[in-house]
């Protein structure tokens, strides 16, 4: 009984002429159609998630991920055309065409997201602990000594020091503004998170924790996750399942392990043999 | 049903793209079964597919050709989907790879304990279980809390080992886990293992080792060249190499 | 300006007003002295035109069928400053008749300079009867202050407001504020609330108390105390928020649920001031002020001077006494209000600057 069910995702920035996705993609070596330069940041992308399972989407940048990983989270497209139809187990029809207020609902409760660049994700002038109890909040929790309690909770799950709940976000180093994002992002207990570059950024040691807490976090809250990543070796350690993205469109999908070790597709094998 | 595995016709070609898509044979029309409770040994030159072989098996590789059923699920793990294998690996497949995957700054005893925990074994029920173990394969205690991105090769190989071990497989694939072990530990380890596979555990393990295999095995697939030349008892096994070297 | 046809006026001189009497005027010079002399008389009724009056009453009426939404309209440049009251007057101008008593207060007060320039703009071109008894006012402007009196159905509260939207708080943008307001989230002012008492251990928010309108709309109730918040909560009478500089005016509708926000175990509170009454009144049990004499002292006396002249030739009015109903809910000091006495001990003042524990 699949979680997570997506197909045809299509992201299009500028004004598509309607020959872009013919024209684009990893037979044609660019997301930028040749006629209009509209570029078609993802296209043609289909994936499933089964309850408690870990999906890795690897590529470099240009590639698509994050695009998919925005769409997954049903994200307010702002400019140019998305597409595609997104269905999450016990909620009907495609969550891409659901109301604002649908949508809304669902970002607070059902799915999570950790965004790759902090200030997209957290209010940098409300305390920590106020970034993490605005997700309780907006999905009706009123009483104070409970959103308090859940928000200590949280913090030391994610392995931020709970003295500093009270500090504005913007005084917390980068590993500790990722973990509060992720303590954010699992607030209201979502059947699945989707981390946009968890690591990207922070220092190694930094990130072997962040690595860590998630993957124990995941295996005991059993929560279903998507994980977009250039970096192979985060997407080795997490996903059980992994997509390889080039020019917006999925090249290569399979078990992790296979995909690492035992890659088909020339671009996954050029990538796996880049790693140093 | 007494087989566990019966492999038809197994071959696994690389396409190595960046080499001007040349095809590379791993391994090619193999086809042997493996019992309930035995062990088997795959033994062969550098290069012959032995580790391919295991990594097939295991679905690490997608093999290009021939089945492998797996009898405890009535499936064939070469052509299964991927959600099919992993639910497999979860349950009653295991694999050691000749090096361990490191997992930064997690303490030895907790990779060991992982497995178990993923399959619900209350936490303090898996750290037991992880000691034994890692005590049994001669791990020191003060090691333990350690993290084994800075253990030796041999530290590494056991608390691999007890990893495959921990959450015991029906079916236990092994890639030479004791190669970086001194000839004490070995024992250990070796020890360890015939103790493991009882009725209920069946191991396929390739060992470079003709002493190991010798002291384990109940039977021995030579590879050569990714094909399967024999399967044979050990003790035939062992008639025969100490034949060419009188010889 | 007016609806009548503006008067020739010839080189001879003969003009008329519009009530027939001739003005003699032989320059633009002479007629503009002519009409000083005379007043206002040059203006329409209640000195905006109809078409204006008319945009007002339709925008006041939009406002009272979506209680709580704030409503644009084109307001018009007043003989008065931005920021002093513009949009409160064109409400109550585009609302007043000749037949009814109007009422301006300031903080409370009648007898402010502001109060009585307005005051005064009505009676002159609305020709009305001004009041200082809030029980005798069909319309009352109010800065800043809800009459300790209970309001009936009969009358209209007009509220001078500042700044309209309390979004603004959280966020500047005006555009990611109005679809808060469309989609009704307001995620980002509980965290208001909530980053509030973390700072100060309780909901401290002197004015402007967020409220929520009918269940839909989260309103900006204008820089009236905490103290009045409860009494536009199933009203009897009609509430008007007009702001002349931000364009909009918004409304609560008798008998409109009006509730602040609060968590549910850190309620809403109004002011305390224990150990406080009136100097002049003696009351308990109305909104007071503090001041300082010239010899230092600090004394408290009621803000609402109107009623506190009453009580003070009747110590125990009670602030339903004009109707013939008792135990009027109308905030504090009445029966259905929030008690009066709080337990932390101190006044709205002192809990600004002190803050408070941690929670």
């Amino acid at each position: 009984m699949t979680l997570l069910d997506a197909s045809d995702l299509r992201r299009v920035y500028g004004d598509s002429c309607g020959d872009c996705v013919e024209l684009t993609g990893d037979a044609a070596g660019t997301n930028q159609c040749p006629d209009c330069g509209a570029v078609v940041a993802c296209a043609d992308v289909s994936l499933d998630v089964e309850p408690g399972e870990v999906l890795g989407i690897v590529g470099e940048s240009g590639s698509g991920k994050s695009s998919v990983a925005e769409l997954l989270a049903l994200e307010r497209a702002t400019d140019g055309q998305a597409s595609g139809d997104v269905r999450l187990d016990g909620h009907d029809g495609n969550l891409l065409d659901a109301d604002y207020e649908t949508r809304h609902r669902l970002r607070n409760g059902a799915v999570g997201l950790v965004h790759q660049h902090v200030r997209d994700g957290l209010n940098l002038e409300f305390t920590g602990g106020g970034n993490v109890a605005e997700k309780l909040l907006a999905a009706g929790w009123r009483n104070y000594g409970d959103v308090r309690d859940r928000v200590r909770d949280l913090f030391a799950e994610t392995e931020v020091p709970v003295e500093r709940m009270d500090d504005p976000t913007e005084t917390y180093s980068g590993g500790m503004q990722r973990r509060v994002q992720i303590a954010r992002a699992l607030a209201t207990d979502p059947d699945v998170v989707i981390l946009d570059e968890p690591t990207t950024g922070l220092d190694v040691s930094v990130q072997a924790r962040v690595l860590d807490m998630f993957r124990r976090i995941q295996r005991e809250e059993d929560v279903a996750a998507v994980v977009v990543s250039h970096d192979l070796g985060v997407v080795r350690l997490l996903a059980d399942r992994t997509l390889v993205m080039r020019h917006g469109r999925v090249v290569e999908t399979g078990l992790t392990d296979r995909v690492m070790e035992d890659p088909h597709h020339e671009y996954t094998q050029t990538l796996i043999n880049s790693v140093i | 049903m007494t087989d566990v595995l019966t492999v038809e016709g197994l071959t696994k070609t690389f396409d190595m793209h960046a080499l001007g898509d040349k095809q590379v044979v791993g391994l090619d029309d193999v086809s042997f079964t493996v019992r309930r409770g035995e062990f088997l040994a795959i033994v062969g030159e550098s290069g012959s597919g032995k580790s391919s072989l295991l990594k097939c098996l295991y679905r690490t590789y997608e093999p290009t050709g021939g089945s492998t059923v797996y009898h405890p699920a009535d499936v064939d793990l070469a052509t299964c989907d991927d959600r099919t294998v992993m639910a497999i690996r979860d349950s009653t497949l295991g694999y050691a790879s000749q090096f361990l995957d490191e997992i930064p700054r997690v303490p030895a005893i907790d990779v060991v304990a992982r497995p178990l925990l993923e399959r619900g074994t209350p936490a303090a029920q898996a750290r037991d279980r992880a000691r034994e173990l890692l005590d049994a394969l001669g791990l020191p205690e003060e090691l333990w809390e350690a993290y084994p991105a800075t253990f030796s090769g041999g530290e590494r190989q056991r608390v691999n080992l007890a990893q495959a071990l921990a959450p015991e497989p029906e079916l236990l694939l092994l890639d030479e886990p004791t190669s970086a072990l001194d000839p004490e530990t070995r024992t250990a380890a070796i020890e360890l293992l015939s103790e493991s596979t009882d009725a209920e555990t069946t191991v396929v393990g390739v060992f470079h080792d003709r002493d190991v295999v010798e002291r384990v095995a109940d039977r021995v697939a030579v590879l050569d060249g990714g094909e399967l030349q024999r399967v044979v008892p050990v003790a035939e096994f062992a008639a025969e190499e100490e034949e060419e070297v009188v010889a | 300006m007016t609806d009548a046809e503006p008067e020739a006026l010839e080189e001879s001189g003969a003009a008329t007003d519009e009530s027939g009497t001739e003005i003699s005027a032989v320059s633009v010079a002479d007629a503009v002295d002519d009409l000083s002399g005379e007043g206002l008389s040059g203006y329409n009724y209640a000195y905006l035109d109809e078409h204006t009056k008319r945009e007002v009453r339709r925008a006041i009426l939009k406002g009272i069928a979506i209680p709580g939404h704030q409503v644009p309209f084109a307001s018009r440049p007043m003989p008065l400053a931005r920021g002093w009251g513009t949009g409160g007057i064109q409400a109550s101008l585009s609302l007043l008749g000749p037949d009814d008593a109007f009422k301006v207060i300031d903080q409370g007060s009648d007898e402010s300079v502001n109060a009585a320039n307005v005051r005064r703009l009505a009676e002159t071109t609305a020709d009305v009867e001004t009041t200082t008894d809030a029980t005798e006012a069909d319309l009352i402007q109010t800065r800043h202050r809800i009459p300790e009196e209970v309001l009936d159905e009969d009358q209209i509260l007009v509220l001078q407001v500042p700044i309209t939207d309390a979004l603004r708080k959280v966020d500047s943008s005006d555009a990611a504020n109005r679809r808060r307001h469309a989609h009704a989230n307001y995620g980002k002012m509980w965290v208001h609330l909530y980053e509030n008492v973390v700072e100060w251990g309780e909901i401290q928010i002197a004015a402007r108390y967020p409220a929520m309108v009918a269940g839909r709309y989260l309103m900006d109730p204008s820089p009236i105390p905490r103290w009045d918040v409860p009494k536009l909560d199933d009203a009897d009478n009609l509430f008007v928020f007009a702001a002349g500089r931000e364009a909009r005016i918004y409304a609560v509708p008798p008998h409109t649920e009006v509730e602040p926000l609060a968590f549910e175990d850190e309620a809403f509170q109004v002011e305390r001031f224990p150990d406080a009454s009136c100097h002049s009144c003696g009351s308990t049990d109305t909104y007071l002020t503090e001041i300082e004499t010239d010899e230092e002292d600090r004394l408290y006396v009621c803000n609402d001077t109107s009623f506190c002249l009453k009580r003070q030739d009747e110590p125990d009015l009670a602030k339903d006494h004009h109707l013939d109903r008792e135990g009027v809910d109308w905030g504090p000091g009445t029966p259905g209000g929030p008690t009066v006495e709080g337990s932390a001990g101190e006044s709205a003042d002192k809990v600004a600057t002190n803050g408070g524990d941690d929670a």
